[in-house]
């Protein structure tokens, strides 16, 4: 019963924020709205039990990707009105596809049901017992699909690597550090021997002025000594 | 034999439930794909709302099925979500920065 009444309010949450995401006005509102999707969506995981990819939503979608997107959104200086021209006339297009879309995933939905075999066709059932889903996800992910994890690896290498050359740049004027030059340069540096002490009279540097002598202190000894 | 059915009896959350939200979910994400022509960061955002609604799919038949390999799999598509994030805006921020806009009309210029 509790968990009816919070998933179908995770779920309305999840289609307003969405909603609100497509048709926000400005951008910075569509990322928080985003998020709010974001977090409703891994509730809705955890109400199905799975706690893993519940926890990976929010660490990975809300606090990378999202924070990614509020990033590229504020450092752009973009004219965001002058983007949501046409925005009237593609709405009734895309209503119609989306019904259309809806409707046609509403068909399949009604018309269809599990397999009778569908349980002896589990590729790798959950284990059950005392075994959490977090750990039940990690016998799985190292043994038996754990080419797959590694290509998952290279795919997320791969595309940081390909921000990086993307969005690198070299930009003219800036002065850095060229270690090769700097260390390729044999001829030009030369030991010089430089006589010593010419700085101060010769070569007419000067070292900074000695700080003024403090006046001698009277002491009673001073004083006393005097007279005797 | 079967003893997971998508049926629903009164008040309790079943396999249509998850789809049905899931369904919704990516009709909005096709909306906003129409609706937006122009931003193509809001396009970003409404391909997450496609990936998401996909994962809630996956998420709501291994649950209901009891069968880890959809978890699995959404783990991976949410690999594959990320890298995509991260691409697709490098790209908008390079666009910017070559184009002064992010218009994504005229954006054939790109080819070749």
């Amino acid at each position: 019963m509790i968990a009816a009444l919070a998933f179908y309010l995770f779920a309305a949450i999840l289609i307003a924020s969405a909603v609100m995401v497509v048709t926000a006005r400005n951008p910075v509102h569509s990322v928080l709205f985003l998020i709010l999707a974001f977090f409703n969506a891994a509730a809705l995981f955890l109400i199905a039990g799975a706690e893993f990819l519940a926890m990976i939503l929010v660490i990975v979608y809300v606090g990378a990707v999202a924070v990614l997107f509020l990033f590229v959104v504020m450092m752009l200086d973009i004219d965001f009105a002058r983007l949501r021209e046409g925005f009237q006339r593609y709405a009734p297009i895309g209503a119609i596809i989306g019904g259309i879309l809806f409707l046609e995933l509403l068909l399949v939905l009604s018309g269809w049901s599990f397999a009778d075999q569908a349980d002896d066709l589990r590729l790798s059932p959950n284990p059950g017992g005392g075994v959490t889903n977090a750990a039940a996800l990690g016998r799985i992910l190292y043994t038996d699909y754990v080419y797959l994890f590694q290509i998952a690896g290279l795919i997320l290498l791969v595309a940081m690597i390909g921000a990086i050359v993307l969005t690198h740049r070299e930009r003219p004027g800036t002065r850095r550090q060229n270690i090769a030059a700097q260390v390729a340069r044999s001829g030009s540096v030369v030991l010089e021997e430089v006589p010593v002490g010419a700085g101060i009279g010769t070569l007419g540097i000067r070292r900074p002025p000695e700080p003024e002598a403090e006046p001698p202190k009277v002491t009673h000894d001073a004083h006393h000594g005097g007279h005797h | 034999m079967m003893r997971i059915t998508g049926g629903i009896t009164e008040m309790t959350i079943g396999l249509a439930h998850y789809l049905t939200v899931s369904a919704i979910l990516l009709v909005l994400g096709v909306f906003g794909i129409f609706l937006n022509r122009k931003n193509v960061i809001v396009i970003l955002m409404s391909v997450e709302l496609i990936l998401l609604s996909v994962n809630l799919n996956f998420v709501a038949f291994s649950s209901f099925l009891d069968d880890l390999a959809g978890q699995v799999f959404a783990m991976f598509v949410l690999t594959v979500a990320a890298a995509e994030a991260a691409i697709g805006l490098a790209i908008v921020v390079i666009y910017f920065r070559n184009r002064g806009s992010i218009e994504v009309e005229d954006i054939s210029t790109l080819k070749g």
